[in-house]
């Protein structure tokens, strides 16, 4: 039952990955995208990551996708003759196949590699099935405090450079 | 239980995935794609190896901070490229080639 859950899943992540790979849409691209974070978040789940997975969903498809999806919209070009009874197509071209071919399938023999020879062996005892909300939590607030803190100052520069950034888009004409 | 290695395969595709995404994709956005989807194939890494750590669980917390610089990121990158949609009109890398009109 897990075994198959997992495989579903892995296989809806890595189609969805191909699709956005071959997409010339790419409204359909970012829709595909939304697919994968849900298989990606499933993984976490199977491996016990519950409080993972729930903000990968919260935070990348609440969050990210529909920011991704406001800036397809926001630097598409109007055509003049556009016919609104069509659904508008965000053709993306697709330019240096073979150097990407090359880079990503050289990339995955090699990691392929690795993996089948790498011998992990395990020290820590594998996680049982109870929640990791508590744990994250103390974790959060003892020994990782520094990095959260510094993860909070770094989302509110995120948050006041993007808002400056993006306001007043054309200066000078 | 699903052994590591799978996890580690899964990842690895997605990674690769992205990559070839990021080299091909003539659009700011789809490369934005290509990027957030090899982050999420390094957290499935992260996580598959903080399974074996259930007291302290620091490749979860070591995720979630990830997911956290993932989604700054993000919005610098659109704010950055809504500027350079206003001054280039274009939205294709190889035509933002200089550096100053």
């Amino acid at each position: 039952m897990e075994a198959a859950a997992f495989y579903g899943f892995s296989a809806l992540a890595i189609f969805a990955a191909f699709f956005i790979l071959f997409s010339k849409n790419l409204i359909h691209a970012a829709f595909a995208l939304f697919l994968t974070f849900l298989g990606v978040a499933a993984l976490f789940v199977l491996a016990g990551a519950d409080f993972l997975g729930v903000s990968q969903i919260m935070i990348y498809v609440g969050g990210i996708l529909v920011l991704l999806i406001f800036g397809i919209m926001l630097t598409q070009k109007i055509t003049k003759n556009d016919n609104s009874s069509k659904h508008n197509r965000i053709e993306v071209l697709i330019r240096r196949e073979v150097w990407g071919f090359l880079v990503g399938a050289g990339l995955f023999v090699v990691m392929l590699r690795i993996i089948v020879t790498s011998d992990f062996r395990m020290k820590g005892d594998v996680m049982t099935n109870k929640s990791t909300i508590k744990t994250i939590g103390v974790e959060l607030m003892t020994s990782h405090l520094l990095p959260f803190e510094i993860a909070g100052v770094l989302l509110l520069v995120a948050l006041i450079g993007a808002a400056y950034l993006a306001m007043n888009r054309n200066p000078t004409s | 239980m699903i052994p590591i290695q799978h996890y580690l395969l899964v990842a690895a595709l997605l990674f690769c995935i992205g990559l070839a995404i990021v080299v091909t994709k003539r659009h700011f956005i789809g490369i934005l794609l290509g990027i957030e989807l090899m982050l999420n194939a390094v957290n499935i890494n992260l996580v598959a190896f903080g399974r074996h750590d259930p007291e302290r669980l620091t490749g979860q917390l070591f995720a979630l901070f990830v997911i956290v610089v993932a989604a700054a990121e993000v919005t610098v990158a659109l704010a950055i490229i809504l500027r350079v949609y206003g001054r280039y009109k274009t939205v294709d890398p190889d035509e933002v080639s200089d550096l100053k009109q």
